[in-house]
């Protein structure tokens, strides 16, 4: 890069912070030990060990290292965060008060179910409200992501096979699926037959059919797809599949767009995973936890992971008498804090709310395709669900990547849009407003948008140079990969 | 991405479907062509077979990654593995810098050479990467 | 209909409806057969305002059981977390952040990470750690299958004293695959996994957890010996990273692979979950750990910055082939983890560890003294704020009128392991103080 650009970085004084070991004294502690009042108790000598070599910092220190770490980053708080298939809604101030309520927060979990009513009701009621928001007939919390529940899943597929003797070795998986998938099948010793969209982005249950056989485990699809797209002909998927003796799991990472208002039960879908850190509002913490939540159909139920909660007579109690069960996925009962916030969502929007949401949602997201597809190429010209799939296919003879326009929205303000993904499209900018963003501010990235498009013809170099007003700037990865380091210097 | 007239494509060897070469003698080396250590970008791993497997023409034998790819190395004849690269390990980056010099790959020596009159020579190499970009 | 979480003003959805060139939102959902539609809206409670949803969940959280006295552990452990660390890991920059793929603007969490990264590493004694798992269960199963792509075997000898809910969920993950043999190795007298050298064979590991699930500290070393000399891995599990202030590290003994869970390090038990999955291991094995990975880079002028890495072996790039179908991790519970390692420092740390074994001796010397008795009857094993001891006659009546008044006084270990019909777990922390403990061992005896 050369002196101009240097010149033209805007003025951001970036506080410096070194890495934890680079500061702090031996003796120092930011927290009080106890004074316990017994005899001290002596390790014996073969088990006693030296501690870990950690740093020893003041608590000024440690407040301060953390305070200007968070200053780096960049949170919904922060501003709208496009990103596609993620879901980056508002993530209520009230949900993170509730989940800390000492009654939660401080729950043992193996009290007896008695001393836990509130913990055992709270995710009772919560499984038969996912479940009716999806129109399936059961849903256990355990599933600790949105992998583990398409795990979750495809183990329950996989046991229902083994029950009945089968080997069905296939899963089919379109190739626009989320890399999750084709993983997690693998986990449970499938193998991926790769299913081609059709032209129109949706799948085309005549491909379907023609690579189905008595091979065929099930199918995974995710709908509305990673186009943005509802798979409309799934109820005729669904009942082919069926037909060959598999089954049919639906990946709900893109479930923000139909809640409420798809009946999953009709459609076919025998088991699926919800997402409550993406479409019930619950916090991504820069990579999670999350909680994945699986709901299956009459067939599947027997499967779900166990122990589960049951209710008679006023009481709620685990119920361990689930001989179908594919057993335990989670420590204890999966993510319980998360499972709070997603109650406390679900509750302030209500059974109306919830449909409205998804309603808002996909409003956001046509029209942000409306207002972007004159400046950039859009190859799915139709009515989208609760995100749009946009290129660079218009910058590209200006020699700009999707990754230039991804970056020069940094440095306006924004959180990108996911980048590269669905692969199935190149270069693809994928964003998904949803309906947490006004219209104003939808009209202000908008502006953003056509603005980048501008500058790539009439001053490239921005692009490609930015971002400029970050705490780095872009950062030779391929070095970190081909000599990794990890952990710091000891 | 290098345009078709700038991509380097030595006379002399022979290029298999998934854009690996392979020398027509001693020593048998393989690599990948300038085209897929174009598409590929900056190598930033590759694992290579172990000395003395004996693999079947097309079979699997190494993977080749960049930070955000990785794809399959195959191999373009059936045979023996005699040797594998030894600078790759500190050095991926070879493969991309000269990628039929010091960035080769493994030596495989044919069980049958005449496997090789299987595969495309330079000319029809190039012809069928014009294919390519236009399919 | 008006909601505070929905911005939209019915002039807002006018016009914007309008660009769109559709008259209702509803139209929007065209393409959904009517066949596929939900019927009825679906049966949820609400909308309720703010101060209503807090009056309920409130409600529901009086009868969630945070307000009992628990002196047990089992793999949820109540420690006095600092101020500091909610008011620090709450920052919503952090809190409401997506995972780092966008380097430039994810800085905090980037250096969070490696940091973390580095903190766990130096706490388990093996060089590199991942950026997190699920929990502790999905570390083991993570970790078994990481051993035996490593190996290249697939029979796993698993020690019966690993939590008996992870190995249910290691026994989940194996389900599918008909190959997959698990040896269980039986709990000997002494409440310590009763280790030989035969029968290891072909095994891709060898998993032990130390403390084990009676609290019991394991012969590491010795059983790194055994699983070496028959070419398998050593795995060694936690559920209480406290331990590891005053014992010596699962690498400084042997460990190929570490797992465990972090919940101890600032994090809420909040009735099991979210956890923290904590796995280490040797440096050459790094491309089959699974999950994410931080490491340093250099930007373009040359400046020090943390990016993913290594991402081949994930999901998104390697799909069917990857080394875990993992993707949304831990993330904010290792930034918390992080922020209480970085509060306590090594000299805390050990301190607090110190006073969480000083406490738990205390209270096994007085349950001794109440007629308890160790499991082996002989010689008890080293144990850290967790311990198993026989009761004695009348202790499950006595244990189950202090329910009554929200004390949990152990765990009995019948259910677990139908044998042990008279033995009970007990545990505490530096959050029990020793008038809270006399008090029990009045209780106890009364």
């Amino acid at each position: 890069m050369n002196q101009d650009q240097g010149e033209s970085r805007p003025a951001t004084r970036w506080l410096s912070e070194p890495l934890l070991w680079e500061r702090g004294r031996k003796g120092r502690s930011g927290l009080s030990v106890p004074t316990t009042g017994v005899p001290v108790a002596p390790i014996p000598a073969g088990a006693a060990g030296e501690g870990p070599d950690w740093p020893d910092l003041g608590e000024l220190e440690v407040v301060r290292h953390y305070t200007r770490l968070s200053t780096w980053n960049f949170g919904v708080d922060s501003g709208m965060y496009p990103l596609g298939s993620c879901t980056m809604k508002y993530n209520p101030k009230i949900n993170e008060r509730l989940a800390g309520l000492p009654g939660f927060s401080g729950a043992h979990p193996l009290l007896p179910e008695t001393a836990a009513a509130g913990a055992l009701q709270l995710i009772y009621e919560l499984e038969q409200w996912l479940a009716a928001i999806v129109g399936l007939a059961a849903a256990s919390l355990q599933p600790a992501a949105g992998a583990h529940g398409e795990l979750c899943g495809m183990l329950m597929i996989a046991k229902y096979h083994r029950e009945r003797g089968g080997t069905r070795r296939k899963v089919l998986v379109p190739d626009s699926a989320h890399g999750t998938n084709p993983a997690s099948a693998a986990m449970c010793g499938f193998s991926e037959v790769k299913v081609p969209l059709g032209a129109d982005g949706r799948l085309d249950p005549k491909v379907v059919a023609g690579l189905l056989d008595s091979e065929t485990a099930g199918i995974m699809i995710t709908n509305p797809n990673t186009l943005g797209l509802f798979e409309s002909s799934l109820p005729e998927i669904s009942r082919l599949v069926h037909a060959a003796g598999g089954l049919v799991y639906a990946d709900g990472a893109n479930l923000n767009a139909i809640m409420g208002r798809v009946d999953m039960t009709r459609m076919g879908v025998d088991v699926m995973h919800i997402n409550l850190h993406k479409s019930m509002s619950t916090p991504h913490g820069g990579g999670g936890p999350g909680s994945g939540p699986v709901a299956a159909g009459k067939t599947l139920e027997p499967y779900l992971p166990g122990p589960r909660v049951g209710y008679q007579d006023g009481r709620y109690f685990w119920r361990r008498d689930l001989p179908h069960s594919i057993g335990r996925l989670h420590a204890f009962h999966g993510q319980f804090a998360v499972a709070v916030r997603a109650y406390s969502y679900l509750l302030a929007l209500g059974g109306e709310g919830i449909k409205d949401a998804s309603g808002y949602a996909v409003l956001n997201a046509n029209y942000l395709k409306e207002k972007l597809k004159a400046a950039y190429d859009l190859p799915y010209d139709e009515t989208c669900m609760h995100e749009c799939v946009l290129t660079n296919a218009k910058q590209r003879g200006d020699k700009i990547a999707t990754l230039d326009i991804a970056k020069r929205l940094i440095d306006l303000g924004y959180h990108p849009p996911t980048i590269y993904f669905p692969l199935v499209v190149e270069s693809a900018i994928m964003s998904e407003p949803t309906e947490s963003e006004a219209k104003e501010d939808l009209d202000a990235v908008v502006e953003t948008m056509r603005q980048i498009a501008s500058e790539a013809k009439s001053n490239p170099d921005l692009l490609h140079a930015a971002p400029v007003t970050t705490k780095v700037r872009r950062l030779d990865e391929t070095s970190a990969a081909r000599k990794p380091k990890l952990t710091g210097d000891m | 991405m290098k345009a078709l007239q700038e991509l380097d494509i030595p006379a002399g060897l022979r290029y298999a479907p998934g854009h690996e070469w392979i020398a027509t003698g001693e020593p048998w080396r393989v690599g990948i062509s300038d085209f897929a250590q174009d598409q590929l970008g900056d190598l930033t791993f590759v694992e290579l077979p172990e000395i003395g497997r004996v693999v079947k023409l097309g079979e699997e034998i190494g993977t080749l990654e960049s930070i955000k790819s990785v794809s399959s190395l195959f191999s373009p004849v059936g045979g023996k593995v005699r040797a594998v690269n030894p600078n790759l390990q500190d050095d991926p980056g070879l493969v991309n810098r000269e990628p039929y010099g010091r960035g080769w790959l493994v030596e495989v020596v044919p069980a049958d050479p005449e496997e090789l009159t299987g595969l495309r020579d330079d000319k029809a190499y190039r012809e069928y990467l014009k294919k390519e970009s236009h399919g | 209909m008006t909601n505070r979480y929905f911005p939209h003003t019915p002039e807002d959805v006018r016009e914007m409806l309008g660009v769109i060139g559709v008259g209702d939102i509803e139209d929007l959902f065209a393409s959904i057969p009517a066949e596929s539609r939900l019927e009825s809206l679906p049966a949820v409670p609400g909308p309720l305002g703010e101060y209503e949803l807090g009056r309920r969940l409130e409600g529901l959280a009086a009868t969630a059981g945070g307000d009992w006295s628990v002196f047990l552990g089992a793999g949820s452990q109540e420690h006095h977390i600092p101020a500091l660390v909610p008011a620090l890991s709450g920052r919503s920059e952090f809190l409401t952040s997506y995972t780092p793929y966008q380097p430039e603007i994810s800085q905090g969490t980037l250096q969070a990470v490696f940091e973390f990264q580095t903190l766990i590493a130096r706490l388990t004694g093996l060089p590199v750690a991942n950026a997190s798992l699920y929990d502790g269960a999905t570390a083991l199963a993570e970790a078994a299958l990481m051993a035996r792509r490593v190996t290249g075997r697939r029979r796993l000898l698993v020690s019966s004293l690993v939590h008996p809910h992870w190995r249910e969920v290691l026994a989940t993950y194996l389900a599918p695959d008909p190959e997959a043999e698990v040896t269980l190795l039986p709990p000997g007298p002494d409440g310590l996994t009763a280790l030989a050298d035969t029968g290891v064979g072909e095994a891709a590991a060898l998993i032990i957890q130390s403390p084990n699930f009676f609290g019991a500290v394991e012969d590491v070393a010795r059983a790194a010996e055994i699983a070496h000399a028959a070419g398998a891995l050593l795995l060694v599990g936690f559920s209480e990273p406290f331990a590891l202030g005053v014992l010596k590290s699962p690498g400084s003994l042997g460990a190929d692979i570490a797992f465990g869970e972090g919940q101890s390090l600032g994090l809420p038990q909040s009735f099991g979950g979210p956890g923290l999955g904590l796995l280490s291991s040797r440096q050459e094995f790094v491309r089959q750990i699974p999950g994410r990975l931080v490491g340093e880079a250099k930007d373009l002028e040359g400046k020090r910055g943390f990016v993913l890495t290594l991402a081949t072996r994930e999901q998104h790039i390697r799909r069917s082939k990857a080394v875990s179908n993992i993707c949304t991790n831990a993330g904010h519970s290792a930034l918390t983890a992080a922020i209480f390692m970085a509060a306590a420092g090594g000299s805390g740390f050990r301190q607090l560890a110190q006073a969480n074994h000083d406490l738990a001796e205390y209270l096994k010397s007085g349950l001794l003294a109440a007629g308890f008795t160790p499991l082996g009857g002989g010689k008890a094993p080293v144990t850290f704020n967790e311990f198993v001891l026989r009761a004695p006659a009348g202790f499950s009546a006595r244990h189950a009128e202090l329910c009554r008044r929200k004390i949990l006084a152990g765990l009995a270990l019948s259910p677990y392991y139908p044998a042990l019909s008279d033995a009970w777990l007990f545990g505490v922390t530096e959050t029990k103080s020793r008038e809270d403990i006399d008090q029990l061992l009045r209780e106890v005896k009364a």
